[in-house]
């Protein structure tokens, strides 16, 4: 009974199948293709060798990520760096969005949002060129500023590594608190306008009705948006810090995803390199689904 | 009515001029660059243009539109973003349609999404994904660009949510007891119907393949490759010329900043070309994606 009604079912749906089939292979190979590679993060892999004839070190590589003082700084680096970004690009939106909330005039709020959202579509190789160029300790913009305009010492804002810090965050911040506000802007648009009214009645001035109606209502949201962001603890940027970084800041700048890179692709040291990636992966992974169990527990929110 | 206390019309004083001065601080880097590259070579070097120009010149584009290297990056860029967005396109829409349906009506559905979603979540990683794409032959094609981003799960849940909520039911079944197959209503119905999101999640892809620097990077060694990204990432911004194989006279000039710039914003000029149509999708398209049902 059951296998008939099954063979039905394909017979009638084998074209929605074969409509996902190109897509499937494409994700099958160039997604899952490579997983099997992460064997290598166990083995001492050589290219020439291969995967079956390169000799297994079990977890050997993991222990040295526990031991090395370099990984430890990295992986240290990564979570202050990410974290401070997390923060930041939480608190800024919320804020920006209360201020944009209470502006009255809409070609003003227009405005303002179409300049705000653009720099989160460029790229981090265009706007760190620019970052580079204008923070240049000989002659750049804002040094040129500093030391002419306001007589201050010249900062090598990207060759210390507290103000290398300093200026990814902020410069993070810059180029996506535009966009951060558009949630907050969505669910302040979905708060009833009759609250205000009742409000209004009971003598609330614009501040009571800040205080008690609009950031209430906008704090789910804003918990919605930092549960998810958890799952980006290990995420601290590589295109920005890849594009502004150099040796001189190593110590407080470099991050997972650089460090894997160089290890790779510049010094060759392929299982050690995945192994550091597939730490970060895993933890990233865990920490993703427990994020979106947690904001579907709470917040019932649902991406599908 | 509403209240209008004195100290609030000064919060809101403030506020302007606040949000003012916020929002233009957003656009001056590219204002400086733009101003950069229409100056001339002295004025630019000495560092001496803040956010107009000296000597107005257009040499530097000159120079910029002289350099094969640099035109061959151009147009290696678009056509990777054109070909790379109309096969993403092509894959999600028809992916996105499958899935949109219930479990019951699509047996497998359930395995399908979540290996969409898994894919999501978890890759292979640097090495293994390089090791992948230059064991099938990718290497130095332009489909290691396309192939591997060809499947982007947000853009698939965006597209297979707005599947779902804007097309009727009854609409669907009506025509497919007429006999059509699922064919014709994905191209007839759906993908009419689905229109606006479609063009969002398009130019989003276009930003995306635009933008792209690293994967060239990797995956090309030849500098002949470079799409436009990566060509600015390391010969303009890093000034990496060890893959380069030009005269000392070409690359003096290819150095100086006016020429730096006029690259810089020729690779920022598509971005703000579609913006403005971007915008208009990508505030609904969001909130489309958050909010289901």
């Amino acid at each position: 009974m059951r296998s008939t009604k099954q063979q039905w079912n394909l017979r009638r749906t084998w074209p929605l199948h074969s409509m996902v089939l190109p897509g499937l292979i494409v994700l099958l190979v160039f997604q899952y293709g490579p997983m099997p590679g992460i064997i290598m993060a166990f083995q001492d892999f050589k290219p020439y060798a291969g995967f079956t004839g390169s000799e297994w070190v079990g977890l050997d590589h993991f222990r040295e990520i526990a031991a090395f003082s370099d990984t430890r700084q990295v992986i240290w680096n990564t979570f202050v760096i990410a974290s401070l970004k997390i923060v930041f690009q939480l608190v800024t939106p919320f804020v920006f969005a209360l201020m944009l909330n209470e502006v009255a005039k809409m070609a003003f709020k227009r405005t303002v949002q179409t300049l705000v959202y653009l720099p989160h579509f460029m790229s981090w190789v265009i706007l760190g060129g620019i970052l580079l160029d204008i923070l240049n300790p000989e002659g750049g913009l804002v040094t040129r500023v500093m030391v002419e305009g306001l007589g201050m010492k010249p900062i090598f804002f990207l060759g210390d590594g507290n103000w290398f810090r300093f200026v990814v965050i902020a410069s993070d911040v810059w180029k996506e608190f535009g966009f951060g506000t558009i949630v907050f802007l969505a669910a302040l648009a979905g708060i009833n306008g009759e609250l205000y009214e009742a409000a209004v009645m009971d003598g609330a001035n614009r501040w009571k009705q800040l205080l008690h109606i609009t950031v209430p209502l906008l704090l789910p949201m804003a918990i919605v948006v930092g549960t998810l962001s958890l799952g980006n603890i290990l995420n601290a940027g590589f295109d920005q810090i890849f594009n502004l970084y150099n040796p001189l800041v190593y110590d407080k700048g470099d991050i997972i995803d650089t460090y894997v890179y160089r290890m790779a692709l510049l010094n060759g040291q392929f299982s050690f390199a995945t192994a550091v990636g597939l730490f970060k992966s895993v933890i990233s992974f865990i920490l993703i689904v427990t994020a979106y169990r947690l904001a579907y527990k709470f917040a019932d929110y649902r991406i599908f | 009515m509403i209240y209008r206390t004195g100290s609030y019309k000064t919060f809101t004083i403030i506020n302007y001029i606040l949000l003012a001065v916020i929002s233009v601080s957003c656009i001056l880097p590219i204002i400086h660059v733009l101003a950069v590259s229409f100056s001339g070579k002295e004025a630019a070097g000495a560092n001496l243009v803040g956010l107009w120009p000296i000597d107005f010149t257009l040499d530097a584009y000159a120079e910029t539109i002289d350099n094969r290297n640099f035109s061959n990056a151009l147009q290696t860029s678009f056509l990777r973003t054109l070909i790379g967005t109309a096969f993403s396109m092509l894959l999600t829409t028809m992916i996105a349609y499958p899935l949109s349906k219930e479990d019951s009506e699509l047996k497998g559905r359930k395995w399908y999404v979540w290996l969409f979603i898994f894919a999501m979540l978890f890759n292979g990683g640097l090495v293994p994904t390089y090791i992948l794409i230059s064991k099938v032959g990718l290497m130095n094609s332009m489909w290691a660009l396309i192939l591997p981003v060809a499947i982007n799960s947000f853009n698939l849940i965006l597209m297979l949510n707005f599947f779902r909520t804007s097309v009727p039911r009854a609409l669907e079944e009506a025509v497919l007891i007429d006999g059509a197959g699922y064919y014709r209503i994905l191209f007839k119905i759906y993908i009419p119907i689905a229109m606006p999101a479609i063009a969002a999640i398009s130019l989003f892809t276009m930003v995306f393949h635009w933008n792209s620097w690293f994967d060239g990077l990797i995956y090309m060694s030849d500098l002949e490759n470079y799409p436009l990204a990566t060509f600015l990432q390391t010969i303009v911004v890093q000034q990496d010329f060890s893959r380069l194989s030009v005269d000392s006279e070409s690359l003096k000039n290819m150095s100086q900043r006016s020429v730096k710039a006029a690259q810089i914003f020729i690779g920022a000029l598509p971005i703000l070309l579609v913006y403005p149509f971007l915008q208009r999708f990508f505030v609904k398209g969001i909130v489309l994606g958050s909010v289901k049902e």
